[in-house]
């Protein structure tokens, strides 16, 4: 190997081992915090790794057994939220990337708007709303409300994905007779894949973790998600000024290797190159 | 159970309780609930109220503005009764026997228009943490009584104790820009005679012993205390000094068990007093706390009001006073001997006169004037000068209340 | 060539099939309705309603739960805005964010994504290590952030003062006005970069690899692939990034309340707003507020969308 390109090389992993150290550092901080018992979290001299690792934490994060609910409400709502966005954003996107039609470019803007507001602007209206509906304190008024900010970035997302698609394969498959939406199931669809799985994963992980809405739609802690949940933990006195840290360190690192596990896995669909082929120029 | 034969009057009744969000407080509702329910035969349904105070506030008023009979009792904050009270029923009617067994500033902060709307449940008060150990190394005899006497002995004790803990702090209490401050600036105006922010109607915060305290506070930052107390909130400071890097501590009672508890550096080093004041002026804390109300919209209005008595009740009050540290807002419980024994800061806190923000004369505008207020302040902890902008804060205040 | 679609004036193209009778174009006209019909209805339900109400409250001095009946008084709230100098403040604050976060959450979203892309050795690493930030909930990491940006206990400061040695002493990253914001731009480009890079990512997915085999076989280097092929096919993605991520930025609020509280200096547009609405009840101005944040993004949007057509071959 060449002087330069080893140079280049060595420049490289640098760089790469600079941003996983920046990417990785709060969650070893968070792994840190949560087996390190109270009386050494926030003492000085700090300690990088406890000197007295204790479980306590974990344990009682999971002896609650509300926790365990809001994990499961959390993915409840999250996987409702992805595959709605999905199904009605694809659907949405085929007519606005693949036709042409008078309030093609309003409807686009038109969605963006969605979330052009405040989450606060909004938020009393959507109240309004849900309870007009009857969703108070149910997962069905965040899995709707969710859609405010999934659906714009699917639908543009997709969007562009569709459109890049050249125009000679639809007309492949009208000759071969299909319909507009065998076309799109049978042939657009599976070349957007790697659109359906970023905006799913995007749609997924936002969902996950968002707060305003679903602290101010659920009334009981049977219905919380896991961000509310987690800042639901009992600390030790009355009043609500303690901040139970360990605990929510716990929460934090049992939330998040699942996650990130998941996303993991979903993401080799992408570079398993599933358009190996079918995408000419 | 003191008020059961009354209560029971009301059997088969469904009341829903708004309270206590997390922690022990949460539990102890549950079991009151519970208990209530068995005594009296009214149903109880106990709902934990949103964890963050400003959401808890706007899932009330919208309650309010819906005119909801969902909610029958309420847990709320000691600044909300005067936001409050068109919504919620009067208890003198009910309780008039019971009203002088409380502590009068608390009944005072809740009669808005001679209307009695809550009930105090629990109180705290504003306290100095004082580090025991370090005034006797250091040669002080006491506490400070004074705020200059305050900065001689953080002075000193810092300087002697940096060389071997450079991050050791003299001095730390709420800085950050929350409601936690405008508690904290009010015991300095009070402390110094520079006046309670609104009086009789009037704002009188721009006078010279209230700009001087505050410039005065403005040169301990940095100094005896640490450059980032303007965003400390109660558990930032808590943990400063609770790891052992601070001499004294502005905070509520609640961090005496966790300071006295296994997990603290500083147990059995540190003890409590009054907040030093001018020579000559009231030692005060800021009055904190909960209060119990009843909605005005509630269909079981009578029931609900046997629940508040209910909890309000000098055992229930011994009882939370020893379960969860709660403090008493019954003079009688504060003395009796087993509370004493569990709660030993109530011994100083007697000293300290409860001095109370201007929620009751602001009304709904109370978070707007707490607003102005606290923002000015922690403009000058970060570095302005006070006689300039006291003015400035006054007008944005009467403003707000216009 | 396909036909990079991103909002363009409708323009038939040379390669465009010709649209037979016209009730063909009618029928694909009639058929896309339908198929954006849950969309449309979503929208109706989740964007229309509250645009409509805060429009309404925008106009009156309504207030939250209070005895006094709301009041139409027109435009005066927005006028009263005009002169809010905490607003203006909150303005300059949210604009200067965005600037510093957008940029840096684009060029490091797009290194993420060619590095990722490309074949090298700890490539798996990096596409794991890459979600770490974005799913942990913000408000969760703004706290954690918050905790080890503190002055006297912080692990950055014990890092860069105790065991490096790099600082003389601790500093108030928070407290002090000159650090605050680049600290919090800081944690939302760490917090947000992985959206970037995912939709970057995907976006260079579709780029066909028979052009990269062309241009090498012409004896294009690595930078001028990247310039040529690689970053004008990108450019829908891009838009598409860079649209929605100024629309979060814009809108922030998490981050800042956890470190800061309702510090004026540090004041975002969402946190005056949440203020208005929230803790003073004053829905009328809040409503107000809204529509303001509103027409500020849309300027934005419509700046980026005119701009990146622009300078469209």
């Amino acid at each position: 190997m060449s002087r330069p390109r080893a140079l280049g090389r060595l420049v490289l992993y640098v760089l790469v081992g600079g941003l996983l150290g920046g990417l990785l550092f709060p969650f070893y901080w968070a792994v840190r915090s949560s087996l390190t018992p109270n009386s050494a979290l926030f003492t000085t001299p700090l300690e990088y790794w406890p000197s007295a690792p204790t479980l306590e934490h974990y344990q009682r994060v999971l002896r609650d057994g509300q926790f365990l609910r809001a994990l499961l409400n959390s993915a409840l709502v999250a996987g409702a939220v992805t595959v709605l966005s999905l199904a009605i954003g694809a659907l949405g996107a085929y007519a606005l990337g693949r036709f042409r039609f008078r309030g093609r470019l309003p409807v686009l803007y038109l969605v963006l708007s969605m979330t052009m507001f405040p989450q606060i602007a909004v938020l009393g209206a959507l109240y309004t709303m849900i309870t007009w509906l009857g969703l108070y304190n149910t997962l069905w008024a965040l899995i709707l409300t969710y859609l405010i900010f999934t659906l714009p970035f699917t639908i543009w997302v997709l969007t562009v994905f569709f459109a890049s698609l050249p125009r000679e394969l639809e007309e492949a498959a009208y000759v071969d007779g299909a319909t507009p939406l065998q076309a799109f199931y049978l042939v657009l669809l599976p070349l957007v894949a790697p659109g359906l799985v970023t905006t799913g994963l995007l749609a997924f992980i936002a969902a996950w973790n968002e707060f305003l809405y679903a602290l101010s739609f659920t009334q009981t802690p049977d219905q919380r998600t896991v961000p509310v949940a987690i800042f639901a933990f009992s600390p030790q006195t009355g009043g609500g000024f303690e901040v139970p840290w360990g605990q929510m360190m716990a929460a934090t690192v049992l939330v998040t290797l699942p996650l990130v596990a998941l996303t993991f896995v979903f993401q080799r669909r992408i570079l398993a190159g599933l358009t190996t082929g079918a995408v000419k120029g | 159970m003191p008020n059961a034969a009354q209560a029971q009057r009301y059997q088969g009744v469904q009341l829903t309780y708004y309270g206590d969000s997390v922690g022990i407080g949460a539990e102890l509702d549950q079991q009151l609930g519970a208990r209530f329910t068995q005594d009296t035969g009214i149903a109880v349904r106990v709902i934990p109220r949103p964890q963050s105070a400003s959401e808890a506030y706007a899932t009330y008023l919208r309650f309010f503005q819906a005119r909801s009979a969902a909610i029958d009792v309420l847990l709320i904050d000691i600044i909300w009764p005067g936001a409050f009270a068109p919504h919620l029923l009067d208890l003198r009617p009910f309780c008039a026997g019971e009203i002088d067994q409380f502590y009068p500033a608390l009944i005072a902060n809740n009669t808005v228009a001679d209307r009695l709307v809550a009930l105090p449940w629990f109180a705290d008060v504003g306290l100095l943490y004082y580090r025991v150990d370090l005034l006797e190394r250091y040669g002080f005899a006491a506490p400070p009584a004074t705020w200059e006497e305050l900065e001689v002995q953080a002075r000193r004790i810092v300087a002697g104790e940096r060389a071997a803990n450079p991050v050791f702090t003299g001095y730390v209490f709420q800085g950050n820009a929350y409601e936690g401050l405008t508690c904290n600036a009010l015991e300095w105006l009070a402390s110094v005679g520079g006046g309670r922010i609104l009086e009789r109607g009037r704002v009188t915060i721009a006078n010279p012993a209230a700009a001087a305290i505050l410039d005065q506070a403005r040169g301990w930052v940095g100094l005896i205390a640490p450059r980032g107390v303007t965003t400390y909130q109660e558990d930032d400071a808590r943990n400063v000094f609770q790891a052992g890097n601070a001499a004294f501590m502005r905070n509520w009672p609640y961090a005496y068990a966790l300071a006295a508890g296994p997990a603290s550096r500083v147990a059995g080093r540190f003890g409590v007093a009054p907040l030093p004041a001018a020579p000559g002026q009231p030692r005060v804390g800021t009055a904190g706390g909960q209060q119990l109300a009843v909605c005005q919209y509630s269909r079981a209005p009578e029931a609900a009001v046997e629940l508040v008595r209910y909890l309000t009740s000098a055992p229930v009050q011994v009882y939370r006073a020893l379960r969860g540290s709660f403090l008493p807002t019954r003079p009688a419980v504060a003395a009796d001997p087993r509370v004493l024994a569990a709660e030993p800061f109530l011994g100083p806190l007697q000293a300290v006169e409860r001095v109370t923000r201007p929620a009751r004369d602001a009304g709904a505008r109370y978070n707007q004037v707490s607003t102005a207020f606290f923002q000015g302040v922690n403009q000058v902890l970060n570095g302005a000068d006070a006689v300039q902008l006291l003015p400035r804060v006054a007008r944005r205040i009467e403003r707000a209340l216009a | 060539m396909s036909e990079v679609v991103v909002p363009r004036p409708r323009v038939p193209t040379a390669g465009a099939p010709r649209a037979g009778a016209p009730s063909l174009a009618a029928r694909q006209a009639r058929l896309a309705w339908l198929l954006l019909s849950p969309s449309l209805t979503v929208v109706l339900l989740v964007a229309i309603f509250p645009l409509v109400q805060t429009v309404v409250l925008s106009l009156t001095t309504a207030r939250l739960a209070s005895p006094e009946p709301a009041r139409f008084v027109g435009l005066s709230n927005y006028a009263a805005l005009l002169g809010d100098y905490l607003f203006w403040q909150s303005i300059g604050v949210t604009l200067q964010f965005a600037v510093i976060t957008v940029s840096g959450e684009f060029v490091l979203g797009l290194f993420i994504a060619l590095l990722v892309n490309a074949q090298f050795r700890g490539r798996g690493l990096v596409r794991a290590a890459m979600l770490v930030p974005w799913a942990i909930p913000t408000v969760i990491a703004a706290q954690m952030w918050k905790w080890m940006y503190h002055d006297v206990y912080g692990v950055v400061n014990d890092l860069l003062v105790a065991t490096l040695g790099v600082l003389p002493a601790n500093v108030a990253w928070l407290a002090d006005p000159t650090t605050a914001l680049a600290v919090v731009a800081l944690v939302d480009i760490w917090k947000t970069t992985p959206f970037v890079a995912l939709l970057l990512l995907a976006g260079l997915q579709v780029i066909p690899e028979e052009l990269y085999e062309a241009a090498r076989v012409d004896g294009a280097s690595a930078l001028q692939q990247l310039v040529q092929i690689t970053l004008p096919l990108l450019r829908p993605a891009i838009l598409v990034a860079l649209v929605f991520r100024t629309l979060d930025a814009l809108r922030v609020f998490d981050v800042f309340y956890v470190m800061f509280g309702e510090r004026p200096d540090t004041m975002t547009m969402a946190i005056y707003n949440q203020e208005t609405i929230v803790a003073f009840a004053d829905v009328g101005y809040g409503a107000a507020i809204s529509m303001v944040i509103f027409l500020i993004i849309g300027i934005c949007v419509v700046a980026y969308v005119t701009l990146l057509r622009v300078e469209a071959p």
